[in-house]
């Protein structure tokens, strides 16, 4: 049997190779459908990794709380809008919750700030220190701002690396600088290391972190003292995520007097269902192509079919011979699947080549990050071999269901 | 029991359209083991369906046929594959070689099927090849080579399993006479050796090489008569 098989595989590329122009046409439609689909996932899967980084450049298991909608006699507020949430209850959620590393808190507001001669409009954030350690923001040069700068209200400033960009000459050292927000000088203690776009495109490095007490007293000049645009927490696992998403909600719940029918006056978002947005995404952009690469394997296989009855009805009385000369029915069928599995295996192969090349040239020309993973190229090889095996079925059944004397006598 | 063929009334019905044609009718015959018979008849007389059936090729609709003992009405499709494998050797007028194939994997077909190693099949192929005297021309393909030179082809493929029986189908149909000699030549020369050869043929002179004649007419046998073998035509 081995060496019928071999054989047959040897028979089948000459029989391919005879007609080079025709298998090459047969084809095409495999080739096509696996170098579609081996190039688009190697670019959707690249594009994943990217967003998945920049995911992960908020810093690891975060839970984000922002004050809610607030409804004052049937009147909904905007989302955010309300000032619910204090940084008492950021402490409070510390004590309460064990399963919380860290708590944060930050408000933000769009000021000038002003360096020499050059002025820039950046988003100034008071933040707790514990910020820093929860979305993980590293330093380029200088430090964080400590407990003590906190509670003495001191203007301290961390800036990011577009706002040097903005403000200072090349060379020219930014920490130890003074710089004035809404004309509040502020002693540059720490440059950020940079973290690039967000995963909403935004520019991470566009920031100014100063004290909360800070921010609050001198800069934005807060009515309310004590409330926070938004409450960051982090924990040591994943998985223990979504129970301390329960937990908060169950603490600020109790803390704001909510009693069983009203609704929460705060949204809790985790990383994961920020990153989730993102993967419903890809996985619309996977479907897609999926769908044109089924598509094109199917024309492809149906080219394959309709090749392999040409090559029946061509090849009849060959067959004819070698039921004669003792083939059995087995033994036609096996060599037409053969045929048929040689020409979807040769396309798809080179399918995974031109795919591979395509999405390296992808990358090349226009810069987009891509992934090829030896799954993706296992799965188009054995769905290309089952398209042949699928499609070739039809006319090989036929071919070994020939009667020899008819096929001997065919012309 | 000792016969290689045993026909014992057998019929072939075909149906063309409504019409029920008899091929053959209530036909036995007996030959033994070394014989050389010509099968003769004017086209209709029901001469391919007998080789047909006695290839293995078809089945007859009534009747027993005993190959070597065996009741081949019993078998089923990859039996009778088999049995045209292992005792049956087959050459046609069209000389039926695979097109685009060598000569040596031409010959080597049948062992191909029987599953042999291939060095083994390319062995036997290259002796069966020598045999009929186209040694150096294993690589030719059917193309290349003459008539004459096709059909040794088809017969080295025919021996190349050591069958009890030949079975030839107007075997120089397609041949010049020089051509047909040879091959004649060539299948006397194979009975002498013992290989029991039926041959088909509407043509005296052909026919006139076998021992014996068996004459038909419309499915079934006018006359069955000894010849003497006409070796001295091969000698002119």
């Amino acid at each position: 049997m081995p060496a019928f098989i071999w054989m047959t595989v040897l028979t089948a590329l000459r029989i391919l190779r005879r007609n080079r122009l025709r298998a090459g046409l047969t084809m095409l439609g495999i080739v096509i459908g696996v170098a579609a689909v081996i190039a688009m996932v190697g670019i959707g899967e690249g594009a994943k990794r990217a967003v998945q980084a920049q995911i992960a450049t908020m810093g690891t298991n975060i839970i984000i709380v922002w004050p809610g909608v607030t409804t004052v006699s049937g009147v909904r507020g905007s989302q955010g809008g309300a000032v619910t949430l204090t940084v008492a209850d950021a402490l409070d959620l510390k004590k309460k919750i064990p399963l919380l590393v860290e708590t944060g808190w930050a408000k933000r507001d769009v000021m000038q700030i002003v360096n020499g001669n050059r002025n820039w409009n950046g988003p100034i954030n008071g933040i707790s220190p514990s910020y820093l350690t929860i979305r993980d923001w590293s330093f380029a040069s200088g430090g964080p701002f400590t407990q003590s700068d906190l509670d003495s209200a001191a203007r301290v400033a961390l800036i990011g690396q577009t706002i040097v960009d903005n403000l200072f000459d090349d060379g020219e050292e930014p920490v130890g600088a003074v710089i004035r927000i809404r004309n509040v000088p502020f002693r540059v203690v720490g440059v950020l290391a940079p973290k690039g776009q967000s995963a909403q495109g935004s520019d991470q490095d566009d920031v100014i972190f100063i004290p909360f007490t800070t921010a609050e007293r001198k800069v934005f000049g807060t009515a309310f003292l004590g409330s926070v645009g938004a409450m960051f927490a982090s924990t040591d696992r994943a998985e223990d995520l979504p129970e301390a998403v329960d937990r908060i909600r169950e603490v600020l719940r109790a803390r704001h007097r909510l009693q069983g029918e009203q609704h929460d006056d705060f949204t809790v978002k985790t990383q994961v269902d920020i990153g989730r947005v993102q993967e419903g995404a890809g996985q619309t952009l996977t479907m897609m192509l999926f769908s044109i690469a089924s598509v094109s394997l199917l024309v492809g296989g149906i080219g394959i079919m309709n090749i392999l009855l040409v090559s029946v009805t061509e090849r009849t009385r060959e067959i004819g011979v070698r039921m004669a000369v003792g083939a059995k029915r087995g033994h036609v069928l096996m060599q037409f699947l053969i045929e048929a599995m040689t020409l979807s295996l040769l396309g798809g192969m080179l399918g995974i080549v031109l795919g591979v090349i395509g999405a390296k040239l992808t990358t090349v020309v226009a810069g987009w990050p891509t992934v090829i993973s030896t799954d993706v190229i296992v799965v188009a090889f054995v769905f290309s071999l089952a398209v042949g095996l699928f499609f070739g079925l039809y006319p090989a059944n036929k071919a070994s269901r020939l009667n020899p004397i008819e096929a001997l006598r065919y012309e | 029991m000792s016969s290689l063929i045993q026909c014992d009334g057998i019929w072939k019905q075909y149906r063309v359209g409504d019409v029920e044609v008899n091929a053959l009718k209530d036909l036995s015959i007996t030959i033994e083991p070394g014989e050389f018979v010509a099968v003769m008849g004017a086209s209709g007389s029901g001469k391919s369906t007998l080789l047909n059936i006695l290839g293995c090729l078809d089945l007859p609709s009534q009747g027993q046929y005993r190959l070597n003992g065996l009741d081949v009405g019993s078998l089923g499709s990859d039996q009778l594959a088999d049995v045209r494998n292992q005792e049956i050797g087959f050459v046609f007028q069209n000389f039926n070689l695979i097109p685009r194939t060598s000569a040596l994997e031409n010959a080597q077909l049948p062992l191909f099927y029987r599953g042999l190693p291939l060095a083994e099949q390319r062995a036997k192929a290259a002796a069966a090849l020598k045999r009929v005297g186209l040694d150096g021309r294993e690589q030719h393909f059917p193309t290349q080579l003459s008539g004459g030179q096709q059909q040794r082809v088809a017969i080295a493929r025919a021996l190349i399993t050591a069958p009890s029986l030949l079975l030839a189908d107007e075997p120089t149909g397609n041949l010049d006479t020089q051509s047909s000699r040879e091959i004649m030549g060539m299948l006397e020369a194979l009975n002498r050796e013992g290989i029991t050869i039926i041959l088909v043929t509407h043509e005296a002179a052909i026919a006139a090489y076998a021992h014996r004649e068996i004459l038909l007419k419309d499915g079934q046998i006018l006359s069955d008569r000894a010849t003497t073998g006409a070796s001295g035509a091969v000698e002119v």
